[in-house]
């Protein structure tokens, strides 16, 4: 019920902000009888809409995780982007290795496993894109 | 016979060296992500796309390699299922049913042959259909004008959440939030940026392979984490294989009858392939003379759902190819593999590019029979997959998923783009909006708000317009009525429990 209700109230909040924007969009000189901003406002509408019905007959509560649950999910989140974000500068094999040991762990802690995990999908798939699929990776980008 | 004139140069393009072997390396994969327990056709298949596309395939090859992938995922599917009770998909979970009570009673073997037999029925029929079915539609499809387009557009995105969602809210929602996300970028007919913030990266918009790769594969990762110490099913071993002649003849009129259910449920856009195994099923349970048997390993509960299933997988590629209108969450993801390599679907499909139409029809039946050999024979090898355990999976999944957007654009932007949906499907999945509509809403919506704009130009901006013809009053009651009738209907449609462990 009462994540519904925030989850159709923060619905609302981002369709109004939508249709907000839709009122800024340029029109260009040769408009059509449609224009560019209908469709938008059609789409946004329906957003609002269906964030004030959820609102007023909110569905009952899915499990949300536990707190330690939800600090594994903020890790792996964090894990992911310092990957994304270290990708180009230090190419696919070190960030690749230590993104796959570390999400390896969290998923479940066995320091061994996620070692192992880490390296051998970081240098298998590494060979698998660049031989077999062609990949342009670099593999150590502008490290070495 | 213009039908087997077609379906030879099919063969012509089809029987090729590199086709074939696309043909068996897209079943093996296929069927390798199938039976991975949590991968299913749709993430499957979505992680796959930007290494195809950055192998450098023609259109034909390309296709054959993902379709053979798609079908692949589709039979393998229901090795989790039956062994591990876990169904890789949600239209694996009909075959959970009776399939792993059936392995429980010591009769893996024969519940794995049985329902890959019926899978292969399934498929190939529906393959069968598909080629009968999809040039007469495609002769149809050039009745249709704008405003026919925008009323198709309209009746997918009401039926697609349909059944698979419980509020019909939520999956209005979902086709709004994907419309919503494809207006991002310039306008098409004006040329001005819309929705961009001034930010440059979104100014080509936002591409729907990010979105797909986040949405499917990264959202399950985070699923994966939460439900991770829940979800440990027994599993079954497998010791010996032998085949069921006797069940295999029992069920033959099953598979018949599941393959017609399945394939027409896979037709009709937007419904796709969970609705085609939940109606095998529950058609064959509300025939059965003895309805107590079916949950507890009856054959027939095996064979009817992945027969089912296979069927309407055929069948999705129907209105896909013809109309451009995706039947299920995968064909959603080969239309954005079509959209990548620069193929428009719909009629013209069929008469200006015939050989990637029956080039690829004659790739699915022949990728039916090298599925039937691995599926039955060699079905032991794919059983052992089960075994790769979680922690080396899931990475690496967020591996392949990272390599390959970031081959296709070598934008750090997209990658986080990426992550970020991934964070909205999670959150998608846990208060229960569909995330098949957001993709269908991403590849449709500017196509959708063309159509509008084309009927309002022609018309000069007169509304009744978009009800001048019967196809388009046609596809609008079709849309209220499926848009509207699974509210009615939900009480009835009510799946049965899972088997406990």
């Amino acid at each position: 019920m009462t994540s519904d209700r925030i989850f159709g109230l923060a619905v609302l909040a981002v369709a109004l902000f939508y249709l907000y924007s839709a009122t800024a969009i340029q029109l260009g000189f040769l408009s059509d009888p449609v224009g560019s901003r209908t469709f938008p406002y059609l789409i946004g509408a329906v957003a609002a809409l269906c964030g004030i019905y959820i609102c007023i007959k909110p569905d009952p509560d899915p499990n949300w995780p536990a707190w330690p649950i939800i600090a594994k999910l903020a890790a792996a989140t964090a894990v992911m982007y310092v990957f994304a974000r270290l990708l180009k500068p230090m190419g696919f094999i070190l960030p690749a290795a230590v993104a796959s040991a570390l999400l390896s762990y969290l998923i479940s802690p066995n320091v061994k496993v996620s070692i192992i995990a880490g390296i051998c999908l970081s240098l298998g798939l590494y060979l698998i894109f660049r031989a077999a699929l062609g990949l342009s990776l670099s593999p150590f980008g502008d490290l070495f | 016979m213009e039908l087997f004139q077609n379906l030879a140069q099919g063969f012509a393009v089809a029987l090729t060296l590199t086709n074939l072997l696309l043909a068996v390396s897209g079943c093996f994969l296929g069927t390798v992500i199938g039976s991975l327990p949590g991968l299913g056709p749709s993430n499957g298949v979505a992680i796959l796309i930007p290494l195809a596309f950055t192998l450098g395939l023609d259109a034909t090859e390309a296709l054959v390699l993902m379709t053979s992938v798609y079908y692949g995922a589709m039979y393998g599917g229901r090795i989790s299922s039956i062994l591990l009770n876990i169904p890789g998909d949600e239209p694996a979970l009909m075959t959970t049913l009776d399939g792993y009570p059936m392995a429980r009673k010591g009769r893996p073997g024969d519940a794995l042959v049985l329902s890959g037999v019926a899978s292969f029925f399934g498929a190939l029929l529906a393959t069968i259909g598909l080629m009968l079915l999809a040039p007469i539609l495609a002769g149809i499809a050039y009745l249709f004008g704008p405003p026919e387009y925008f009323a198709l557009y309209l009746l997918a995105f009401c039926t697609l959440g349909g059944l698979a969602s419980k509020n019909q809210a939520k999956s209005a929602l979902a086709a709004a939030i994907g419309l919503g996300i494809a207006m991002i970028g310039l306008d098409n007919s004006t040329g001005l940026p819309r929705f961009t913030y001034g930010e440059i990266h979104l100014f080509d918009g936002i591409d729907f392979l990010v979105a797909i790769v986040g949405l499917f594969a990264v959202s399950e990762i985070f699923i994966f984490i939460e439900s991770h110490g829940k979800k440990s099913a027994i599993g079954v071993t497998l010791r010996k294989v032998t085949i069921p002649i006797k069940d295999i003849i029992h069920c033959l009129p099953t598979m018949l009858r599941s393959t017609l259910v399945g394939f027409v449920a896979g037709v009709l856009p937007g419904a796709g392939a969970s609705l085609g195994s939940f109606l095998a099923y529950m058609a064959e349970k509300s025939i059965a003379r003895d309805k107590s048997k079916f949950g507890h390993g009856n054959p027939r509960g095996v064979a009817a759902p992945e027969a089912g299933n296979n069927a309407a997988a055929g069948g999705a590629l129907v209105p896909m190819l013809t109309l451009g209108v995706p039947g299920s969450g995968t064909t959603a993801v080969l239309l954005a593999l079509l959209l990548t390599l620069n193929i428009t679907p719909g009629p013209l499909l069929f008469q200006d590019r015939p050989e990637v139409v029956w080039g690829l029809i004659a790739a699915l039946l022949i990728a039916n029979f090298v599925l039937l050999i691995m599926n039955v024979p060699l079905v032991r090898l794919f059983v052992s997959i089960l075994s790769v355990p979680p922690n080396i999976l899931l990475p690496g999944i967020m591996m392949v998923s990272f390599a390959g957007i970031y081959s296709l654009s070598g934008s750090g932007f997209d990658l986080i783009l990426m992550i970020l949906f991934g964070l909205l499907g999670y959150l998608c999945r846990k208060v229960g909006v569909p995330t098949v509509p957001i993709i269908l809403g991403i590849l449709l919506g500017n196509k959708m708000e063309d159509a509008l704009r084309d009927a309002m130009v022609i018309s000069n901006g007169e509304i009744s317009y978009l009800f001048s013809s019967g196809i388009s009053i046609g596809l609008w009651v079709a849309a209220i009525v499926g848009f509207v009738l699974p509210i009615f209907l939900r009480p009835f449609l009510k799946t049965p429990p899972r088997p406990a462990d």
